[in-house]
């Protein structure tokens, strides 16, 4: 398989790479390539140019503050991995990025050009929505930061300019008394995911539930985020309320047959998965040390 | 407003040179060469196997500045300076097996070894970031690469075998080829 040919560029300079992208409509930017080469060689994407920001090595930094974490474009999700304070900061990243692909594609695939990429059965469009994170981009007008919220437009269409950049993925900290989980279902390790949960329970001082959130990946056309606090008015992880809040997972998706899996599947596994994801969640949410909420 | 760089044709020629095995070469390769084919074809190194060509096999693993990356999933282009490994690199000094290479000897780690150079670069980087495997680390490492053959149980037993001759000493540096 051989891409389509097209016009290659590595600037030097951001102001260099905004040029390039607002000349040209059809340019695409080249990160880590793990999903665009791949749709390159497929010949399902043939953009005219490819600018490649590796050449932009001040783009790959991983900085962690109170406020939370920012990635850089160029930081790879092996990096972030690997990050100890951006883990304590906000655990659900490492808890995520252990289930994107392989080490040897996260080795190159970046994490905000998988966010940007925007595929909804990907893990970090729905990491990144369920933390209400914000993505900041630049162009030759300006820069802007989009909320998660916004960002994700349909399947692979993200909210992006074709003459803008994502330069920066910010993801705030993990709240006090907040614990986060993130499980899903592959037909092979390492798979896109039948489905897959991501959850964050916050609880009271005297550990009672009060927010329970889930976002779910591959079970709709963009991220979905699932406010399923009402299934636990009593502030327990009753069974009863386990029960609860499945049936909100289960009515509140929409997924798709295909020849992976049934609907109905994907959408008994959402069931599945959200039990055990705000389970493990909570446990982690009221745990006394604090690696242990890790 | 900035100097917008030149844009050089779709079929223009892209001069690159990166360092492979620890010899150093310059290629001219249109930009939508993949670092698989030009390993292949254009440096002749035909060690790097190709077999999906879109990043679900791991046959063409090679070590980029030492991290294992599917050379199908890179553009040559877009190693310029870099620092790469192939299988070729892995062998030791008087063209003796490396500690992986031997493991899979030994344990029959490969039946029609298409999908074996993948393996080897894998598991080189994989046992140097952790060298003591438990059974279940070393199928994680290979838990990216595909084999037909093998049903995988002599390719875990390589890896803690290499891990084995790593810990004998002697030649567990092998294979890196980079500072």
């Amino acid at each position: 398989m051989k891409p389509a040919p097209f016009s290659y560029v590595r600037p030097s300079t951001l102001d260099e790479a905004l040029a390039v992208l607002a000349a040209d409509p059809h340019a695409k930017v080249l990160a880590g390539g793990q999903s665009l080469v791949p749709l390159l060689s497929m010949r399902l994407a043939q953009p005219s140019t490819l600018v490649d920001i590796n050449g932009l090595p001040e783009l790959a930094y991983v900085r962690t503050d109170k406020d939370g974490v920012r990635i850089g474009a160029l930081a790879r999700h092996a990096d972030v991995e690997a990050d100890v304070d951006a883990w304590r900061a906000q655990p659900l990243l490492r808890q995520a990025l252990r289930l994107v692909a392989h080490p040897t594609i996260r080795n190159r695939g970046t994490t905000l050009g998988s966010v940007v990429h925007a595929d909804a059965a990907a893990e970090m469009p729905a990491v990144v929505s369920l933390l209400g994170g914000t993505v900041l981009v630049a162009s030759v007008d300006g820069r802007r930061t989009i909320d998660a919220a916004d960002l994700f437009a349909g399947p692979l269409e993200s909210t992006l300019a074709t003459k803008e950049v994502a330069l920066e993925l910010q993801v705030p900290a993990l709240g006090a008394r907040t614990g986060s989980a993130i499980d899903e279902v592959t037909r092979r390790h390492g798979d896109y995911a039948l489905c897959g949960v991501a959850a964050l329970v916050s609880v009271s001082e005297k550990g009672a539930i009060e927010t329970v959130r889930a976002s779910y990946l591959s079970v709709s056309l963009t991220p979905l985020v699932l406010d399923l606090s009402e299934a636990f008015a009593d502030g327990t992880a009753s069974e009863a309320n386990l029960d609860a809040a499945v049936e909100i997972a289960t009515a509140g998706v929409d997924p798709e047959t295909d020849i992976h899996a049934t609907a109905d599947y994907r959408r008994h596994l959402a069931g599945v998965l959200t039990r055990r994801v705000v389970r493990d969640a909570y446990a982690r949410a009221v745990a006394p040390d604090p690696e242990g909420a890790r | 407003m900035t100097r917008q760089p030149e844009v050089l044709a779709p079929d223009a020629l892209h001069h690159v040179s990166f360092t492979v095995n620890g010899a150093a070469y310059e290629i001219d390769v249109p930009a939508r060469r993949l670092l698989s084919d030009a390993l292949r074809h254009d440096i002749g190194l035909t060690g790097t196997h190709v077999g999906c060509e879109h990043g679900v096999c791991g046959a063409c693993t090679v070590l980029v500045d030492g991290r294992p990356m599917r050379a199908c999933l890179l553009l040559a282009v877009s190693v310029q300076g870099a620092s790469l490994t192939t299988v070729e690199g892995l062998t030791e000094s008087g063209d003796r097996l490396g500690p992986v290479q031997q493991a899979f000897k030994e344990c029959h780690g490969l039946q029609c070894g298409f999908c074996t150079p993948g393996f080897l670069t894998t598991i080189t980087a994989g046992l140097r970031d952790n060298p003591d495997p438990t059974e279940e680390e070393a199928r994680e490492m290979v838990a990216g690469n595909l084999c037909r053959c093998t049903g995988y149980q002599n390719i875990v037993k390589s890896v803690l075998r290499a891990a084995e001759i790593g810990r004998e000493g002697g030649t567990a540096e092998a294979g890196g080829g980079e500072a």
